[in-house]
């Protein structure tokens, strides 16, 4: 494999590695006026993605980082294709990120309950706003030859942006609900459960309709078989739901994205920006890649940095291990 | 205003209010491991308390830099696509190392220190925290890697018609980065020990005042303001040398800038520095600005003796117009409006003329209120002076505009070029590229106006808040007089951030 797949290959892991663990906090963000009915259940929810969300944040910026440092040129076609629509993604991680740490920053209820709703609509547009950019970038862009969008601000919101966006939201909803049938106890990891149960099938089609239109356009055999993981994935995740073993759906689940993930990223290869215009515009690896040299650095320090970054996030997850209960909360 | 304005405004606006943030984190974060660091070794309580509530405040902090910093990773390609293109090779990787080597270190274990307390052992859990602040130095290396690779690029070839990278060793020890980060951190370390001062000698006064006990409280804020006085001052004296090293280079690198920072017109020997302006302030033509000068000092900032001639401005422009072209190429596809216009090589007088004075200036302020924090604490006294406590507490401020005017005279002074030439390079082989040709052509100018205009709604609405709150909390002080118990350092004792009873002061806890 030579080094402009490999950092292909990188900059893929790096964005399923944030739907994967970004995905549940977006989702449990998303779920708190659905499964929190009290505050204590909120509290509950809150406490249980606290000392998580900043640490999988880290992954979008790292993806964005790798896509920047290994093809400039598909960061330099695909950010400003879609300038205002990831400036809404940006305001809404903003106001996501202050409203986790000032919500308890005073005793009054409604100010912490503000601050909860801001959490819930920031996580909501940057789930979406993400979605409908990755959807974008692996179904297709307004571009022309120069990689400069054609069309006005939103030109670059089609269907596939739609798409995508559903598909995120879609798998990030369910995921937080696993996780949180698998870190809470009580009533909310019952209603957890149950929203699960029912949702997890309808929520899956936008992403597994997402791999596949990507496969039926670019795919191989392989695109093939891994489709059909994420599919058979979905009914695994929905069986072991039924019989209570959450680590298993959650895992189920996980392994549905990655596939789903994989799918896309392995069939749109080496097509890093698809031009709806004309396939004579596309933007490919080989257009916007970096010089072997940049790579091979990129490759060493990656190689150093990433086990030792997934060794202590995974320390981490061990020490917030316990399940979490809804304790009165004291002011 | 045309595109290109409108997207340097957003630059700005965003970049030196995200820096705002930035030094307190980074110096805050230093004195409150140091402060973790002494609890851990003495039981003391006062290290304890110290070290909640000033962690409390560098949290907060905290989170509002790493919202905004966000905008920063995604706006090179954004609004400056060309420019990502351009330096890709290059600059990208540097991004790409800060979050992998650097994000990730800070926001991890700062969440297993928030969280952590009861948690895990003591021992580790202050690592955690020393892990998370040495992430946000190893970050401020990466990023100022960055920018100095963009003041003086080095370990690059030209390779058609963009620089590929040779060296990443060289970029990585690039002497422009090495004096820059130097100065920066040390920089970072005089907002916090400001911060330690004002509020300290504030919460001293007013207990005094009120008649209330020499008690752990009392040692808390005391302890405050000698760490803050001690550190600033030595931090100052480290701002002088590694900002005296960084001129020294820039005078070599970037010698517009610097006599633009002086408003020297034209070349001296011995050259003399400006000590202040009068006559036309704002004005751009150099020959009108008039100044009070100590003679020779500007040579010997520059070159170490009080002797040697020092360029001026317009000598230089006439240089830089012979080498780079006396206006740009005539290429609308790249250029746009600028295509064929002269090239204009001065910064913007005044912003650099002002901007230099401003930033040694409110150094000099934060040395001095430390100075005095010192003398009227000395012996265990404790200052009543109205003028000396609320100047301290105002004096807060004089940091943050130091380092934000550092910023914005590197930044401005390097205009038209936002990849400067490096002239260790022989003219042929150098690397530059204008600021005009930067910005992302398929972006328009109402979208930019859009953004940069929600941008500040958001960061202006953001502030109030952050202010509000740390104010309200730094009012408030520490509200544990009232019979905690004495920390023991026990599972059970009050590092338990969980443990009922304790007031909000205490935890981190969500």
């Amino acid at each position: 494999m030579d080094l402009q797949t490999l950092w292909f290959a990188a900059v893929a892991v790096l964005w399923t590695g944030f739907l994967l663990l970004e995905g549940f906090d977006f989702g449990v963000a998303a779920l708190l006026p659905v499964l929190g009915r009290r505050p204590d259940d909120r509290h509950l929810m809150l406490r249980s993605i606290g000392p998580l969300w900043d640490g999988n944040e880290v992954w979008l910026i790292t993806a964005a980082g790798a896509v920047f440092a290994a093809f400039p040129g598909w960061y330099a076609t695909w950010l400003p294709a879609l300038y205002l629509p990831f400036v809404i993604v940006l305001l809404g991680l903003i106001v996501r990120a202050v409203a986790f740490e000032w919500r308890h920053s005073s005793h009054d209820p409604r100010w912490d309950a503000t601050w909860t709703h801001v959490i819930t609509g920031g996580s909501l547009v940057a789930a979406l706003g993400v979605g409908a950019a990755l959807g974008a970038t692996t179904l297709g862009l307004p571009i022309d030859g120069d990689g400069n969008r054609v069309g006005g601000s939103f030109a670059g919101v089609g269907w596939p942006a739609v798409l995508g966006a559903v598909a995120v939201l879609g798998f990030a909803v369910v995921h937080g609900a696993l996780f949180l049938a698998l870190k809470t106890d009580g009533d909310v990891r019952l209603r957890a459960r149950t929203l699960a149960l029912r949702w997890s099938p309808v929520a899956a089609l936008p992403l597994l309709a997402w791999a596949g239109i990507v496969h039926l356009r670019y795919g191989t055999p392989v695109t093939a078989v891994l489709w059909l993981v994420a599919a058979l994935a979905v009914v695994v995740t929905w069986a072991r739901i039924r019989v209570d073993r959450e680590g298993q759906a959650f895992a189920g689940w996980a392994v549905m994205l990655i596939a789903s993930a994989a799918t896309i990223f392995g069939a749109a290869y080496p097509v890093v920006v698809p031009s709806t215009i004309d396939p004579a515009f596309d933007v490919t690896v080989a257009d916007a890649s970096v010089s072997d040299y940049t790579l091979t650095v990129m490759t060493w320090v990656a190689g150093v940095g990433l086990p030792v970054v997934l060794a202590y996030q995974a320390w981490t997850y061990w020490v917030f291990r316990k399940r979490l209960t809804a304790e009165p909360v004291h002011p | 205003m045309d595109v290109l304005d409108i997207a340097r405004w957003q630059f700005g606006i965003t970049t030196v209010y995200h820096f705002l943030m930035v030094p307190l984190t980074i110096g805050l974060g230093i004195l409150v491991a140091v402060m973790h660091t002494m609890w851990v070794r003495t039981d003391k309580p006062e290290w304890l308390r110290m070290t909640r509530f000033w962690g409390r405040i560098y949290l907060i902090n905290f989170v509002l830099g790493v919202a905004t910093g966000l905008v920063q990773e995604f706006q090179f390609g954004l609004a400056w696509s060309e420019y990502s293109r351009f330096v890709g090779d290059v600059f990208g990787s540097l991004l790409a190392m800060e979050a992998l080597l650097a994000f990730f270190l800070e926001s991890t274990f700062l969440g297993l220190w928030i969280f952590g307390w009861g948690r895990i052992p003591k021992k580790v859990h202050l690592a955690t925290l020393w892990a998370a602040v040495i992430g946000s130095i190893v970050s401020a290396y990466f990023i100022i890697a960055a920018n100095s690779w963009m003041q003086h690029p080095v370990g690059v070839t030209m390779d058609g018609d963009k620089p590929r990278l040779t060296s990443i060793g060289a970029v990585l020890t690039n002497n422009t980065a090495l004096a820059a980060f130097s100065h920066a951190i040390v920089a970072a370390v005089m907002v916090a020990g400001a911060l330690l001062v004002g509020i300290g000698l504030w919460h001293l006064r007013r207990r005094k005042l009120a008649g209330r006990p020499i008690d752990v409280d009392h040692q808390v804020w005391r302890r405050s303001v000698r760490l803050g006085g001690w550190v600033s001052l030595a931090a100052f004296l480290l701002v002088a040398f590694t900002g005296d090293w960084q001129g020294k280079l820039m005078y070599e690198q970037q010698p517009l800038k610097m006599s633009s920072a002086e408003a020297l017109c034209e070349t001296e020997a011995p050259a003399s520095f400006s000590i202040f302006a009068w006559n036309k302030l704002g004005s751009n033509e150099c020959d009108d600005v008039h100044s009070i000068t100590v003679p020779g000092l500007l040579s010997f900032l520059a070159h170490n003796d009080f002797s040697s001639a020092v360029p001026g401005v317009n000598e230089l422009q006439e240089r830089y117009s012979e080498v780079y072209g006396a206006t740009y190429p005539d290429d609308p596809s790249r250029f746009g409006d600028k295509a064929g216009q002269p090239v204009d090589y001065q910064p913007v007088l005044a912003v650099t003329y002002w901007s230099f004075r401003l930033m040694v200036g409110m150094g000099a302020v934060s040395a001095a209120v430390a100075a005095y924090a010192l003398w009227s604490t000395r012996r265990g006294r404790v200052p009543t002076s109205r003028i000396g406590v609320y100047g301290s507490l105002l004096a807060v401020a004089a940091p943050f505009v130091a380092n934000a005017t550092g910023w914005i005279f590197t930044e401005m002074g390097r205009q038209p070029f936002v990849v400067v030439p490096n002239p260790d390079v022989p003219v042929g082989k150098q690397i530059w590229f204008f600021t005009a040709q930067a910005v992302s052509p398929g972006v328009s100018a109402a979208e930019v106006l859009t953004s940069v205009i929600v941008l500040s709604v958001v960061y202006g609405a953001l502030a109030v808040v952050e202010v509000g709150l740390i104010t309200r909390f730094v009012r408030r002080g520490i509200t544990t007089g009232d019979g905690t118990p004495t920390p023991t350092g026990t599972p059970d004792g009050p590092d338990r951030a969980d443990r009922p009873g304790d007031d909000d002061v205490l935890q981190f806890a969500y």
